[in-house]
């Protein structure tokens, strides 16, 4: 293709079993790891990533209460590993092996104690209101009304532990029937709010490990929600009534920042037809407050712990609560909340260093003219861009795993130690986090290493990757443009990619503030594959115009 | 010093003021050269610009203020918004200006017919510093006519009591003004650390690094004392409040007074490239 190629020279004495493209490899790793300022520079980027997550560790810290350690009380842990609130009033009994309960559920009605701040118009504040006044009327010092999240039903629950497996047939505020169980799953059932004019007749089944959910409206025609298998159900399991409420959340994006405040609300369920099928105990209903949302009676607004009152038929249940995931934002753990993603700060100066590295890798053959002597000794130029490729990727990917591997555990131990709550998460997730990091680190080392071959300035390719990674990150998370304009930057630009170090997801099924930067708005493999998508099409670039252009 | 050109450097030192005068002024004539005759210098320019205008535009089309609302934006600032783009344009310039000659070897070159080193580094940041300011005063003025275009039909103009973005007003030409020497600064602080690094690629790496890593720190730091003094100390976030025309009080740094640390990390990134350039071998 050059003017200063010559052919391949046949080799002669090459080692049988040995490939060309391996042979490649070997000779781009060579010229890699004989460069000490890169080695270095890779060294010195993971290192950053430690050193600047785990400063901002001991930062972020702002635990005032008493001596500074241990001023949380740990949230329950769900059957999937993650921190869940579970917080309810339950009337229950025992139940021994298969059986089933069917209720007749008349009316929802939730309150709150304080009316929060004035809901401010949708693009000043995202307000979340109450949805459905079931009573519009407004008593002294409190607003009755419940909850988009308000929940009442059955539930069989394998114990009374907080965090401990369970299923449930629920009637919402604003949200119609749904099935949930474990805490993460949410299956939408029969539409519309429960009334007297409009009850709704709900039924559990349990057989093994294996509970099944129908919802109907007159209690003859039962149309199956879900199934849901909970693994390791105990023999006898609790099952009965609940009722719960979450808090009333007021998001106010203002100046430099938004902030949410909550206040508690209960929610109350009228039940009639209460029938118990299978091996019970007869011994009856009993009522009782579950608190497992990490801070028993020390929540500010002081919850009500709940009541039972039973008038013939009818049974009327009140709690307040959630049994859902913790999310950030909506914690009420009294302690600063923190998510092992915290401690991956230091990322963005390890990864611009690293970028510098890779596109070096590329540009220092141009600089000095090494490149035509790279493509007379291996005139396959995709392979030679492949080479690069794997050798660069491979060696950041290395280099960040073992940096990352470091800061989430250690980050998380050093934050647990000052004082902040660190939501727990389940391995798999705590896994993908940190190699989530690095395979995002090595991705944007490939970008910079194929931007570099196109652009064949150092200067230009390092500036092209960190404006197109590192300062859509920083439009997305700091607070000066408005939420949506945020998020469509997270969409679309290569800093989609971070969502991989998101641990804790949105759930539909809990109210939260859910904006940049704890959350984005592409699942996390969704990010990642947008960064990729932007790695392929510029690796695919630079294979065009390494062939075309004279080197 | 250099063992490129004792003699002439020696000599260079003990000419009068005239003469040094005029070493200066040929020295500021062939950078001017250098730097008018390659074609990268003069797109870096036209993209810093255009850049500069493009995400503005893009960031007041992706705002809306509905009718009876109560929204905080700062209108000149979120009209300004293409400068934390637009600057690293500007270091890739200024980072080139310097580097490039070390990349090529041409600074020994460079170094035999302009020996006097601090003289060169001076002609070296007028002839990137004079452009600079030429191409952020047409990206910061069509910012702000994009602003001016697109926002009031989003609900965010003078009628909605929002500022209005003329150059009259006071505190949007100090916002305007400000941006332009805010660019103006960073290029100064790209040379001085190209001048210390002498390779383009891990310059603006550095550069890059210190502007935009230094807010996202800050941003994740749930500690407001250490926030507020990591952003009185970031050059960009503290250099940017110039852009600032709203709720003043509540900045972490006075609009000038951020400058002003602006303006001290490209001084010391400065003298920190003088220093080496004086007193290493090229």
């Amino acid at each position: 293709m050059t003017s200063t190629l010559s052919p391949p020279v046949a080799t002669p004495a090459e080692p049988r079993g040995r490939s060309t493209f391996g042979r490649m490899l070997r000779a781009e790793w060579t010229k890699f790891r004989t460069l000490r300022g890169w080695v270095l520079a890779v060294l010195i980027g993971a290192a950053l990533i430690d050193v600047v997550g785990l400063f901002a560790v001991h930062s972020t810290i702002s635990c005032d209460q008493g001596s500074g350690k241990a001023c949380y009380q740990p949230l329950p842990t769900g059957p999937g590993g993650q921190a869940v609130t579970d917080s309810f009033y339950f009337v229950r009994q025992p139940l021994a092996g298969d059986g089933a309960i069917t209720v007749r559920m008349t009316s929802l009605t939730g309150h709150y104690s304080a009316a929060p701040p004035a809901p401010a118009e949708p693009s000043a504040g995202s307000a979340v209101p109450p949805a459905t006044p079931a009573d519009p009327g407004q008593q002294a010092g409190g607003v009755d009304a419940t909850q988009p999240w308000s929940k009442a039903g059955i539930i069989i629950k394998a114990s009374t532990t907080p965090g401990s497996a369970y299923a449930a047939m629920t009637a919402t505020g604003g949200h119609g029937t749904r099935m949930q169980w474990n805490f993460t799953h949410d299956v939408a059932g029969l539409a519309g709010p429960v009334a007297a004019a409009s009850p709704q007749w709900l039924r559990l089944t349990r057989a093994g490990d294996t509970v099944t959910g129908y919802d109907s409206a007159d209690g003859v025609t039962w149309t199956k929600v879900a199934t849901a298998h909970l693994a390791g159900l105990p023999a006898t399991v609790q099952v009965g009534l609940f009722a719960t409420s979450p808090g009333v959340l007021v998001v106010t994006e203002s100046f430099g920042g938004s902030s949410a405040t909550g206040t508690s609300s209960t929610a109350t369920g009228t039940f009639d037809h209460v029938l118990l099928s299978g091996a019970t105990t007869g011994a009856g209903w009993t009522g009782e407050a579950i608190a497992g949302d990490g801070a028993p009676g020390a929540r500010p607004g002081g919850d009500q712990p709940g009541s039972y009152e039973r008038a013939g038929d009818q049974i009327r249940v009140t709690g307040s609560g959630d049994i859902a995931p913790a999310v950030p934002g909506v914690s009420s753990s009294p302690a600063p909340t923190a998510a092992i993603e915290d401690h991956l700060q230091g990322v963005f100066l390890g990864l611009i260093t690293l970028v510098v590295v890779a596109a070096m890798f590329a540009t220092a053959e141009y600089r000095r003219g090494l490149v035509r002597v790279t493509l007379a000794a291996m005139p396959g130029r995709g392979r030679v861009l492949a080479a690069k490729a794997v050798v660069i990727g491979a060696a950041t990917f290395a280099a960040a795993l073992v940096a990352a591997a470091i800061a989430v555990p250690v980050g998380a131990r050093l934050s647990r130690d000052e004082g902040s709550y660190v939501l727990p998460v389940s391995g798999p997730t705590e896994a993908r986090v940190i190699v989530g990091t690095a395979l995002l680190v090595a991705v944007c080392a490939v970008l910079a290493l194929a931007v570099g071959v196109i652009l064949r300035r150092g200067a230009a390719a390092v500036a092209a990757v960190v404006v197109g990674i590192v300062l859509p990150y920083l439009l997305g998370v700091v607070p000066a443009l408005p939420v949506e304009a945020r998020e469509w930057v997270l969409r679309v630009t290569p800093a989609a990619g971070f969502a991989i170090e998101q641990s804790i997801p949105r759930y539909a099924q809990v109210t939260a503030e859910y904006s940049p930067p704890a959350y984005f708005p592409l699942s996390p493999w969704a990010g990642f594959a947008v960064l990729c998508g932007y790695a392929a099409a510029a690796l695919a670039v630079a294979y065009v115009l390494l062939r075309r252009r004279d080197a | 010093m250099t063992a490129t050109a004792p003699a002439l450097t020696r000599q260079d030192q003990r000419t009068s003021p005239r003469d040094a005068w005029l070493a200066g002024r040929h020295a500021l004539r062939a950078e001017w050269t250098k730097q008018r005759t390659v074609a990268g210098p003069g797109w870096l320019l036209v993209a810093a610009a255009v850049l500069t205008i493009a995400v503005s535009a893009a960031a007041a089309a992706a705002t809306h203020c509905r009718p009876g609302g109560e929204c905080p934006v700062d209108t000149a600032k979120l009209s300004l918004t293409g400068v934390q783009l637009g600057q690293a344009v500007v270091a890739v310039l200024a980072t080139t200006a310097v580097g490039a000659e070390y990349g090529t070897g041409l600074i020994r070159v460079t170094l035999t017919a302009v020996p006097g080193r601090l003289t060169l580094l001076a002609a070296k940041a007028v002839t990137v510093t004079v452009p600079v300011l030429i191409a952020s005063t047409a990206g910061v003025l069509g910012s702000l006519l994009a602003g001016r275009l697109l926002l009031p039909g989003h609900g965010l103009g003078p009628s909605r009591g929002f500022t209005a973005l003329t150059l009259t007003d006071g505190p949007v030409l100090r916002a305007a003004g400000g941006s332009v020497l805010y660019l103006a600064l960073i290029a100064l602080l790209a040379l001085g650390i190209a001048t210390a690094v002498r390779d383009t690629a891990a310059a603006i790496g550095i550069v890059l690094g210190l502007l935009y890593v230094l807010p996202i720190i800050a941003a994740a730091t749930a500690n407001p004392h250490w926030q507020r003094h990591l952003n009185q100390l970031s050059p960009m976030t503290a250099g940017l409040e110039i852009q600032a025309t709203t709720n003043l009080d509540t900045l972490p740094i006075a609009p000038w007074s951020g400058l002003g640390v602006l303006a001290a990390w490209a001084a010391a990134a400065l003298l920190t490239g003088a220093l080496l350039l004086r007193f290493r071998d090229a």
